[in-house]
């Protein structure tokens, strides 16, 4: 159960008052990178290749350079004056801003087009001519590593597309358990390119003060201060001067971890307005979205898992193709080029692990990114709960049963798990039992075997996921070097009222609202009394940004240890106005009393009004703290999810009739924008299961490039989603939170996989790959002999 | 490209606007007429983002020109609170936390608005047929349902019983 300390009035933690950021979007008032017009803006749209791996021969700009109205053509060569042709990835890569030479994927930005309309602009760009001389496209990663295959980055001085090799866990340790157990099961993986398709798309307006030499970019970031600092090293050969330069992320229409990434247009639109000295804005559309912007997974896995009659799983080896196109700009952190992926024990006591990952480059754009998931615990998880499933089925045990039985038990936490995490608490036992009591498991498996007595195809899919979120600690976590701290600065006024201001940026996740409530909770200042801004870097604390559900365990733990020294300070205070020691002063929210004297009160807001009008001489005056907190360890938020699935023998069609997730994320700051990040998160993650991919054709052509091919789930395809919880809080997290707003995408996709599975495997079906559409589902029911 | 003059009503309020006749009629609404509350997701009549009313019918206005609105009357989220504040659907969408992000919220709104002149109480199912050319990436759409619900439920309620008449 949700408890709570605050009234409602105060809104602390565990209440679900309405969100503070509402009234604006819900008048038409929010304020998004489209909404962002400045007197004198240009409009920029940028040229894209149609071919894979190209060189470009020539760009004649002459007759867009005739449309009145268009003011420049920008190419790679202009850029490459300057220094700025090339830049880094999150990775420590490198990327092309504009090509000089060679084009290396489709939808490659050629040239850019800068012109006083948008009509004009997107008219121009038809007018530039490009020649290009084709060149061999190499697509599969697998045919990318042979030798002779087609050289993607020349530029590396390498005669391979091999980028890194990765291992963790003990090999020979883990063959030796494979050997010994009694069956060892074996599967490939695969997990295709993915977009998040947020339904804004990327964009940015640039404006350069050419008189202060101040740059202003307002840019569909979610890590503003990064990108600024980022920007200053990028640019800081060509005069831009960190202190001149502010980020401003508006308010963003979904990010999901597609806005991390620095994009070339970005860039363009800063050069541009740098060298024009006039506002730039570009916005991306659908199309240049989906084709171009960073992918995540492509993922090839080869997973080995053994397991004993009894049901005892002993070790898990797995070996992964990373398909990262032609740049690796993924946005891990830089210790773990395969980001978190060897979390792949999962909920289970495996004694023994060993994992291999290799990443490729292809004639692709840059992939590993995200999909609401940054860090490759989707991949991880996808693996290990496929697997265990495998095992369960071959060994003619019960899904729910193998897993009992191998969870790591409550009390071992915390647990050290054999490739290195140390999990800071978890019960999975009770989150699987209370996900099968809510559908329903026994009975749902009786009715199975009536159906399938039948000849109908009925599935029940677990997935019993931990997730490894709230990076992190400086020790081990870093991006470029910035250490993975998040921040908080809180103020009161004089009146009682308060300013937060935070490092991270909110895309939806309702931050205006949590970070009140932290605030609220701590103090004991209403919520509706306490403004949070994040997004400007030129006003708010310094941070890493919103992803990888990092918010609540890093910048919210911040707000609380903000608080809490405002608290400090404030029962000084209190201590003074009362003429009482500090140790007598008992603290409820909102209030200092005197020990055994109820009458004798301070409130937060006499306490702040003093702190300006009244404070004890020597102290200084104000009332304000800042924290940059540094998380001991990372948060392993988890959950069992459970889908219930029917099978259309004659279309293929897959029917979700059910899914009941119960989450734990630990303590809960609001139980509805909790449930709201499970539903976006469960429907983000059948997205992928039953509908989503972007592929190529031999030739590098993108095969998902609109939203007539990419099929981002409506209200019709999304089932009604049954959440419930546990709580089991983190020991480490000042108030006890974890972190949620992946853990649905990552535990979704494999039980629906699973379930599917479940229906099919008695007719020899031990695997399906997703997107599990009616096409692959009625070719898989064929060559298993399944008739309509 | 020769513009033209073409004369609306948005939000009840007359407006005139110069315009290329080619000019999307979202574009229109944002840029000439200045209300940003429409917004673009795809451009190709997919996501609803740019859902409006034209002549109390939902429209993409993405898949419109500015010049076929010529003589229309349109409604836009702007338009959608009345005098004494939120519309029972703005209302709903705030008390279930049918929003997140809020990029979709405008046209799913509307559209859910048109609903509302349509269906007096809608089924679940219906409530999904009738949203399901707004693409919401954010909710699950869960909550969008229940806001939908809401809105029907105030404004659909049966009437409170007469209290007690006379001096019984
Ligand atoms: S912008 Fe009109 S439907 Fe997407
Ligand atoms: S609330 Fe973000 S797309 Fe719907």
């Amino acid at each position: 159960m949700v408890t709570t300390r605050t009234t409602p009035e105060i809104g602390g933690m565990g209440h679900s008052p309405r969100r503070k950021e509402d009234p604006r979007f819900l008048q038409g008032k929010g304020n998004y990178i489209e909404d962002v017009k400045l007197p004198g803006m240009l409009w920029m749209d940028i040229v894209r290749s149609p071919y894979a791996h190209a060189k470009i021969v020539s760009i004649d700009a002459s007759k867009a350079l005739a449309i009145p109205g268009v003011l420049a053509v920008i190419t790679g060569k202009d850029l490459e004056k300057y220094g700025l042709h090339w830049m880094p990835t999150l990775m420590s890569d490198t990327q092309m801003v504009l090509p000089t030479d060679t084009v290396k994927y489709q939808a490659q930005e050629v040239c850019a087009v800068i012109a006083t309309e948008r009509y004009i602009a997107a008219d121009a760009i038809q007018a530039v001519e490009v020649e290009y001389e084709e060149l061999p496209v190499v697509v599969d990663p697998f045919k990318s590593m042979q030798p002779g295959a087609t050289l993607v980055r020349p530029d590396k001085g390498k005669d391979t597309n091999h980028i890194w090799h990765w291992e963790v866990g003990d090999a020979a340790a883990t063959d030796a358990m494979l050997q010994a157990s009694d069956v060892v099961v074996k599967e490939h993986i695969y997990l295709p390119r993915i977009h998040v398709a947020s339904i804004e798309t990327c964009g940015c307006v640039a404006s350069f003060d050419k008189i202060e030499g101040k740059l202003t970019v307002w840019m569909t970031t979610q890590a503003p201060h990064a990108i600024r600092t980022v920007l200053a090293l990028v640019a800081g050969h060509v005069g831009l001067s960190e202190e001149k330069i502010r980020v401003i992320s508006p308010d963003i229409g979904g990010g999901f971890g597609g806005k991390v990434p620095v994009y070339p247009g970005y860039v363009i639109a800063i050069a541009a307005s740098v060298l024009i000295g006039k506002p730039v804005k570009w916005i991306e559309d659908r199309m240049e979205n989906l084709q171009a912007d960073s992918f995540a997974r492509d993922y090839h896995t080869t997973a080995e898992l053994g397991v004993n009659r009894d049901g005892t799983l002993t070790g898990l080896r797995i070996k992964t193709l990373a398909d990262h196109g032609y740049a690796d700009a993924a946005a891990n952190p830089s210790k773990f080029p395969a980001g978190l992926y060897h979390i792949c024990t999962g909920s289970y006591d495996l004694k023994g692990a060993h994992v291999e990952v290799d990443g490729v480059y292809t004639n692709k754009p840059p992939g590993g990114v995200a999909y609401r998931c940054s860090f490759r615990v989707t991949e991880a998880v996808h693996a290990i709960e496929r697997m265990v499933d495998i095992a369960a089925h071959e060994i003619g045990m019960d899904p729910a049963a193998i897993r009992m039985k191998n969870f790591i038990e409550a009390d071992a936490f915390p647990y050290k798990s054999v490739l290195g995490w140390e999990y800071d608490s978890g019960n999975y036992h009770l989150a699987l039992r209370k996900a099968m009591d809510i559908i329903g498991y026994e009975d749902l498996r009786r009715e199975q075997l009536e159906k399938r007595a039948r000849g109908e195809l009925m599935g029940i899919g677990i997935c019993s996921f931990t997730e490894i979120v709230g990076a992190g600690p400086s020790k081990d976590f870093d991006i470029l070097g910035i250490k993975m701290f998040d921040s908080a600065e809180i103020r009161i006024h004089p009146t009682g009222k308060a300013i937060a201001r935070f490092g991270t940026k909110s895309q939806g996740q309702g931050h205006e609202t949590t970070y009140a409530q932290i605030v609220a909770e701590e103090l004991g200042i209403p919520m509706a009394h306490v403004q949070v801004e994040e997004g400007d870097t030129d006003t708010a604390p310094y941070g890493l940004g919103t992803y990888a559900s990092r918010s609540t365990p890093t910048s919210g733990a911040a707000a609380a240890m903000a608080a809490r020294k405002i608290r400090d300070k404030a029962r000084k205070i209190a201590a003074y106005l009362l003429e009482a020691d500090e140790e007598d002063l008992e603290w409820e929210p909102g209030r200092f009393s005197v020990r055994g004297n109820p009458e004798a009160v301070k409130t937060i807001q006499e306490i702040a009004f003093a702190a300006y009008t009244n404070h004890p001489q020597g102290m200084e005056a104000g009332l304000e703290a800042t924290h940059y907190y540094d998380p001991p360890n990372l948060t392993y938020p988890f959950g069992s999810y459970i889908c219930v699935v029917d099978i259309d023998k004659g279309t293929g069609q897959v029917h979700v009739r059910r899914f009941v997730a119960v989450d734990d994320c630990g303590n809960i700051i609001n139980p509805k924008i909790v449930d709201g990040q499970v539903h976006g998160g469960l429907t983000m993650g059948i997205a992928p299961a039953l509908y989503e991919e972007i592929s190529y054709d031999e030739a590098g052509n993108c095969l998902g490039g609109s939203f007539i091919d990419y099929l981002v789930p409506t209200a019709v395809e999304t089932p009604h989603w049954e959440t419930d919880k546990t709580i089991t809080p983190s020991p480490h997290h000042p108030f006890g939170a974890k972190g949620v707003g992946e853990s649905a995408t990552v535990g979704a996709p494999p039980a629906i996989v699973n379930a599917v599975v479940d229906a099919l495997w008695h007719v020899g079906v031990r695997h399906v790959d997703i997107p599990m559409t009616p096409a692959r589902i009625w070719k898989v029911l064929r060559d298993h002999g399944v008739e309509g | 490209m020769t513009s033209r003059e073409i004369h609306l009503t948005v939000n009840g309020e007359a407006r005139t606007a110069t315009v290329e006749p080619r000019l999307l009629l979202v574009h229109c609404i944002r840029e000439n007429l200045g209300l940003t509350g429409t917004h673009v997701g795809c451009e190709t009549s997919h996501c609803g983002a740019c859902t409006i009313h034209v002549d109390d019918t939902p429209v993409k206005s993405c898949t419109m020109f500015a010049v076929q609105a010529d003589g229309k009357s349109i409604t836009t989220v702007e338009g959608l609170a009345g005098p004494g504040g939120l519309s029972p659907v703005q209302e709903g969408f705030w008390e279930e936390h049918g929003l997140q992000c809020g990029f979709c919220t405008p046209g799913m709104m509307m559209t859910a608005t048109a609903l509302m002149r349509e269906v007096a109480t809608p089924s679940e199912a219906e409530i999904r047929e009738a949203i399901s050319g707004n693409l919401c990436r954010c909710t699950g759409y869960v909550n969008i349902v229940k806001a939908i619900q809401y809105a029907h439920a105030k404004v659909h309620a049966p009437a409170p019983a007469l209290a007690h008449q006379g001096g019984e």
